[in-house]
């Protein structure tokens, strides 16, 4: 049988025109279904190369849903997603060696180390042993779990779960990272290393996309933020555009002002 | 498919079976614990020297003349406190049963011998007008006490059948031939079982692979895995693997633990090799079976409830619990994969089938028919219902 090679050129639909310059993803007119509710609507992003974008939206906004597409975890009903150039539906495999996942609720095997759950991620993305022990070091450093990466995740706290949660999407330096709400039930002081850890993810020009319900999160972090509702894009800009367009004092009063005060339940 | 990712995937799957406590029970202690108790029960531990001999007659004299002497020979040997006698019809059944260790020891009583008798009484200080004749004695020869104590208790009853209270002669027209030595074993239940425990250990990880696949799929993990350049196939290919592995250390430790307690397969090392080749294709049918519970289960807990509909028959139709089973039960026996893994052993280990016999590879082709259609089968499922 023929093999067909796909060039591991993150420009390569840029060059062909499909991107525009400097796109880390480009999603166009997005539209997820189950059966009768509509998770994602017509969605259209854009997100360039090294920012850090927020996604906002209350409790089954579609946010999770929109992130689980962009990752090629999901199948879209229609509309199209590229992420670092390539087509998510025909090259779902490309796109997975280049991104790193965070998922919303923390996802380690409870019967390896925090150290053996870094390192089967690494495994699996073929990187070169001796990079992967020095990128697993430093990341354990980072999040704080040195001293306790021998211990079996199972025995962990729920704080320190997140952090190996998140350490694991970022072990073999994935050029884009998909965080979703990766600070969820961390003491102020873990969020505050998380947040430092974010930018410097920034700094190495790494594109973040990051789901949050912290409104302070997003606007100490993000570049810009798109906040949607209903499977809908509502707003999108950087806080500080969004703060003067629609008057509020701060990303919170915008958020409550676009999505309203009624409870939501998440699906 | 990546081979490190396979085996990283694997090595993940062992880590678990190790490390978690259930696991560790289900896969490894049970069968050891079950084995042992299985082994004291029924049989291998100290049951090989019975503290009676069974020994059996095959009475050639009868029909012939003066039939009555062999009669009081049978009946005085019945009468011993040690012996316990069965009758034969002919050498071959006696020596078939000797073979598989159903008794001791049996001697052929000559055609002649009622006549030697009656010669004897008849002119008891002429022995030229006896009958002379010899009663053949063939002994287990792997059984120390058989060959030392029968053929002196045979020959004591042989005198006082012959003389009766008479002083004994120092010869009579009646000997004793020299007992021949047969290799034979005695076997014990817990033998007829031993085979189909090999079978009956990987069963179990019908269960285990169910139990862990949806404790991965409800807690996010295989979405986890999906959202790396990992296959499906990969993550089947290292689930597959792990679990072989499991089989194979648990049809070792079987054997370890079979051994110990008494247990002596009649066969050669490339035998027993062969057998865990065989267990290993059994283990991908369990395998098999795990992803369809599986795909059928909403939660780890129903899957545990699930792996029993396919655990049940698979355990009662199949393996070591068949023989105490209906006629009908035993004919259902043949639908199930289990049934052909535990002839194959069974054939090997007990039967002392050479391993390319016909019986032997007729079963190990079944099996793999078997475990190549219910693995697919389970692929299939669980990744339509990992899809949907």
């Amino acid at each position: 049988m023929k093999r067909t090679t796909v060039p591991r050129d993150p420009n390569r639909e840029e060059k062909k025109g499909k991107l525009a310059k400097g796109m880390a993803i480009v999603v166009k007119n997005l539209t997820k279904k189950y059966e009768d509710v509509t998770a994602v609507d017509k969605l259209d992003l854009e997100i360039q190369r090294g920012e850090l974008f927020g996604l906002l939206g209350p409790n089954g906004a579609g946010k999770t849903t929109t992130v689980n597409i962009l990752c090629g975890l999901l199948k879209p009903t229609s509309g199209s997603v590229y992420v670092a150039g390539y087509d998510v539906l025909k090259e779902p495999k490309k796109v997975k060696e280049l991104i790193g996942v965070a998922p919303q609720a923390t996802a380690v095997f409870p019967s390896l180390t925090g150290r053996e759950n870094l390192e089967l991620f690494g495994d699996l993305h073929l990187m070169p042993k001796d990079h992967l022990k020095k990128n697993v070091d430093e990341l354990l450093k980072k999040v704080g779990m040195t001293e306790d990466a021998r211990r079996r995740v199972g025995k962990y706290s729920g704080g320190m779960m997140r952090r190996v949660n998140l350490a694991m999407a970022l072990v073999h330096d994935p050029q884009i990272a998909f965080l979703d709400e990766p600070t969820v039930g961390m003491d102020p002081q873990s969020r505050h290393a998380v947040w430092d850890f974010i930018k410097e993810l920034k700094k190495k020009n790494r594109t973040v996309i990051l789901t949050t319900q912290y409104m302070e999160e997003a606007e100490e972090l993000c570049d810009r933020v798109a906040i949607i509702d209903h499977g809908k894009l509502i707003a999108l800009g950087t806080p500080k555009q969004l703060e003067d367009k629609h008057g509020g004092k701060n990303l919170e009063d915008v958020f409550i002002q676009l999505t309203g005060r009624r409870i939501r339940e998440g699906i | 498919m990546k081979v490190r990712r396979i085996s990283s995937l694997a090595k993940k799957d062992l880590k678990a079976y190790v490390r978690e406590p259930a696991a560790l029970f289900m896969v490894f202690l049970f069968p050891v614990i079950f084995t042992l108790v299985l082994g004291v029960g029924f049989g291998a531990v100290g049951g090989n020297q019975p503290t009676t001999y069974q020994i059996g007659v095959v009475n050639m004299n009868e029909g012939a003349s003066h039939p009555e002497w062999a009669q009081y020979l049978i009946g005085n040997l019945s009468e011993s406190e040690i012996l316990r006698v069965e009758s034969y019809s002919s050498n071959d059944s006696a020596q078939a049963d000797l073979i598989q260790g159903k008794i001791q020891g049996y001697l052929i009583i000559p055609a002649d011998f009622g006549q030697s008798c009656y010669s004897f009484w008849a002119s008891p200080s002429n022995s030229s007008s006896w009958t002379n004749t010899t009663v053949k004695l063939y002994l287990d020869k792997g059984s120390l006490f058989a060959t030392q104590a029968i053929p002196s208790i045979v020959q004591q009853v042989l005198i006082e059948t012959l003389y009766g209270t008479l002083p004994s002669a120092s010869s009579g027209p009646v000997t004793l031939g020299f007992p021949s030595l047969i290799q034979a074993r005695a076997l014990t239940t817990f033998d007829y079982f031993a085979p189909g425990l090999f079978a009956f250990a990987s069963i179990f990880l019908i269960m285990i692979v169910a139990q862990s696949l949806t404790f991965e799929r409800e807690n996010g993990l295989l979405s986890r895995l999906y959202a790396t350049p990992t296959s499906g196939g990969e993550v089947m290919m290292g689930k597959t693997v792990s679990n072989m592995v499991i089989a194979l250390i648990q049809a070792a430790l079987v054997f370890i633990m079979a051994f110990l307690v008494g247990y002596r397969p009649v066969s050669d090392a490339g035998s027993i090799v062969f057998a865990f080749i065989i267990v290993s294709i059994f283990s991908l049918c369990c395998v098999g079976f795990g992803l369809i519970a599986a795909a059928i289960s909403k939660s780890s807990g129903v899957a545990t409830g699930v792996s029993f509909i396919f655990i049940m028959p698979l355990m009662f139709l199949g393996t070591f619990v068949t023989a105490g089973l209906s006629s009908v039960a035993q004919s259902a026996g043949q639908f199930v994969p289990s049934y052909y893994a535990t002839d194959a052993l069974t054939s090997l280990l007990l039967r002392g089938a050479p391993v390319f016999s016909p019986m032997v590879l007729l079963d190990l082709v079944i099996v793999s028919i078997y475990s190549a259609v219910v693995l697919g089968i389970g692929i299939l499922l669980f990744r339509r219902c990992e899809r949907a």
